[in-house]
């Protein structure tokens, strides 16, 4: 087990290893930061003079290496847009995003889990193939077209729901947070609602079919031998098992779930990280898209090394066939 | 003769016996032929050339639909923000979003299928790097990936000079950014027929290792790789389309579904709601009957495909 955890975490450091190389090559070749920090009227040698004192003249590697020392005492650079330190930049935003996710993530589950366990149980049932029936069109929907129909519906047409930001906030400790005041829970539900959409379908077939397939097994079979009453069996033996593959799949997930939440915060203008990176893309910000590349690298890789080391400890094949 | 005896064995197959009585399957398979040919003949089948700068007006701009007050039978489904008739720029725009789809799949399929291939046949330390290697792309996932790459391009050479290679660009992230799931598949079928008797026959006969892979194992792995294709497809418009979306993929002038989407938005809040809507459902029909094709096939074929 400790040798699992080890290769896991090693490959983890070797995987932030290679973002910190990819971050440091697009902020040395990506745009120009004397230009960006100074105006038209600064003369030629001034731009020279400062080049050599922000030590953009050094070797490449002794850049690299201050890049890597700043990263790793959270230094990702300074923001040309906001004149802020970006970590701080991307720590301010991170909360709005982290509670769509959150939000949208508690939809997923509660809707997911009974619906997908009832089209196992019951396959051959209507309200079964309604369910099958929809998450295919589920899929098929962009995130972004159920987000505009979303808005235009509710926020447009019917105006019951606001159709941007994030409504009024509480600074609780430093985290400004949407969820405490009613406004703000309002102007949240139809950004979750859309960034669930895709996931959604996504897990109920996921659940189904696994759930499926447990059924199908010898142990189910001798437990309804056995005389045990029909929700034991579908809620005790059979649910545990299905969940060992939703787990994984569910931390792979994560790092679809962020590159929607850029889709579904510029619909909402939802003032999160999706919507401060595209701001970024159209600014050339360079230092903070390398903030934002590296912090949800850090989130990906630690999220999916912890799942691998739970499924791990779970599942003591994964750990087995991982050593041959 | 041959070509008579191979439409003889595709008239008695499964596949086209399943094909014939599953209804869904046929009008599925049907609107998908219709939208495919006519959006490759979009210069025959639409009505207007949304290309062509001289014929349009800007004074038409935003027309509703011709059932509507103020629309014109002129433009069937009216007119985009810049009086592009909006029937004609969403057919030529499906043939991007075609062209671009199948590019990138066929792309991702040429790599996945070479790195399935060897990783399976050889193992041991080519094996575990390209695993390795796709585990840690997709725990970032394709979409992600091909976000990201489009940004800094598009920050590094400029929206104008990006404008002008969205295309093959478009092909060649999407193309890259997918292509772990094709290599797993094909890796994990290999793994099965490389213990089979066959293959030993063959190694024992001499045959080179290529020789054995390209001719006799890739015959065998090919239903997975059809049905993760068709469902690859789906997938491939839909990150176009998001790319699109999000300004990072076909500009303005040249518009994909996607981008059409993204145009329209703008207009939307102000009551001009077709320019998003007929885009959007012509690309949710397109996206949604690929998907039941690719579903229908996968019950038929039945193939053992990765997970997740």
């Amino acid at each position: 087990m400790i040798a699992f955890i080890v290769r896991r975490v090693a490959q983890a450091v070797l995987v932030m290893f290679i973002i910190s190389i990819v971050g440091f090559a697009i902020k040395h070749n990506v745009g120009d930061p004397v230009r960006m920090i100074t105006g038209i009227s600064v003369s030629e040698a001034e731009r020279e003079e400062l080049r050599e004192e922000m030590g953009l003249k050094d070797p490449i590697l002794t850049q690299y290496w201050r890049f890597l020392k700043n990263a790793a005492q959270g230094d990702l650079g300074t923001s040309y847009f906001y004149h802020k330190p970006a970590t701080r930049v991307i720590l301010e935003k991170a909360p709005a995003t982290i509670e769509l996710v959150f939000v949208s993530s508690l939809i997923i589950v509660f809707l997911s889990v009974p619906l997908g366990v009832f089209a196992a149980i019951y396959p051959k049932n209507w309200f079964s193939r309604l369910v099958m029936g929809g998450s295919i069109i589920g899929v098929s929907i962009p995130v972004f077209l159920t987000a505009i129909v979303l808005v235009y519906i509710f926020s447009v047409e019917l105006g019951w729901m606001p159709s941007f930001g994030r409504g009024e906030t509480v600074n609780i400790y430093g985290w400004e947070s949407g969820l405490v005041t009613w406004d703000g829970i309002k102007h949240l539900i139809l950004p979750a609602i859309s960034l669930s959409s895709i996931m959604l379908p996504l897990f109920i077939r996921l659940i189904r079919s696994e759930m499926m397939e447990v059924l199908e097994s010898e142990y189910i079979k001798f437990a309804w031998a056995k005389g045990l009453k029909p929700k034991r069996i579908w809620m005790i033996h059979a649910f545990k098992n299905t969940l060992l593959p939703v787990i994984t799949v569910g931390g792979v997930q994560l790092g679809i779930t962020i590159a929607f939440t850029i889709l579904t915060e510029t619909v909402f203008q939802w003032q999160g990280l999706g919507f401060l990176f595209m701001e970024a893309v159209e600014r050339s910000d360079t230092s903070l898209l390398v903030a934002y590349l590296v912090f949800v690298g850090l989130v990906m890789v630690v999220v999916n090394t912890l799942v691998d080391i739970i499924y791990g400890w779970i599942n003591p094949q994964v750990r087995i066939t991982g050593v041959e | 003769m041959k070509l008579k005896g191979k439409w003889r064995a595709f008239r008695d197959s499964y596949f086209l016996y399943s094909f014939l009585r599953d209804p869904v399957a046929m009008v599925s398979f049907a609107i998908l032929l219709v939208l495919t040919v006519v959006a490759f003949l979009a210069p025959i089948s639409a009505p207007y050339d949304p290309y062509d700068t001289s014929t349009i007006s800007v004074m038409d701009a935003e027309m509703p639909p011709m059932w509507y007050e103020g629309g014109s039978p002129e433009f069937i489904l009216g007119t985009d923000d810049q009086g592009r008739d909006l029937l004609s720029t969403m057919i030529y725009g499906m043939r991007v979003s075609i062209i671009i789809g199948l590019a990138a799949v066929a792309l991702q399929a040429a790599l996945g299928v070479l790195i399935g291939l060897v990783a399976g046949y050889f193992g041991g330390r080519i094996d575990s790097f390209f695993m390795r290697l796709a585990d840690v792309q997709l725990s970032f996932s394709y979409l992600m990936v091909a976000i990201f790459v489009s940004a800094v391009l598009q920050a590094a050479i400029g929206v104008g000079r990006f404008e002008e290679i969205a295309v093959p660009f478009l092909i060649v992230v999407i193309g890259l950014a997918q292509w772990p799931q094709y290599a797993r598949t094909v890796r994990a079928s290999v793994l099965a027929e490389k213990k089979k008797e066959y293959v030993e026959a063959a190694r024992v006969i001499g045959f080179r290792p290529n020789r054995i892979m390209w001719r006799h194992i890739l015959p065998n792995c090919l239903s997975p790789i059809f049905v993760l294709s068709t469902i690859q497809v789906a997938n491939a418009i839909m990150s176009e389309a998001a790319l699109s979306f999000l300004g990072l993929g076909m500009p303005p002038h040249k518009p994909s579904l996607g981008s059409l989407i993204n145009i329209g938005f703008e207009y939307m809040l102000s009551g001009s709601w077709w320019i998003t809507l007929f885009p959007g459902i012509l690309l949710v029909i397109l996206i949604l009957v690929i998907n039941l094709l690719g579903d229908w096939m996968r019950d038929v074929l039945n193939p053992k495909l990765y997970k997740g």
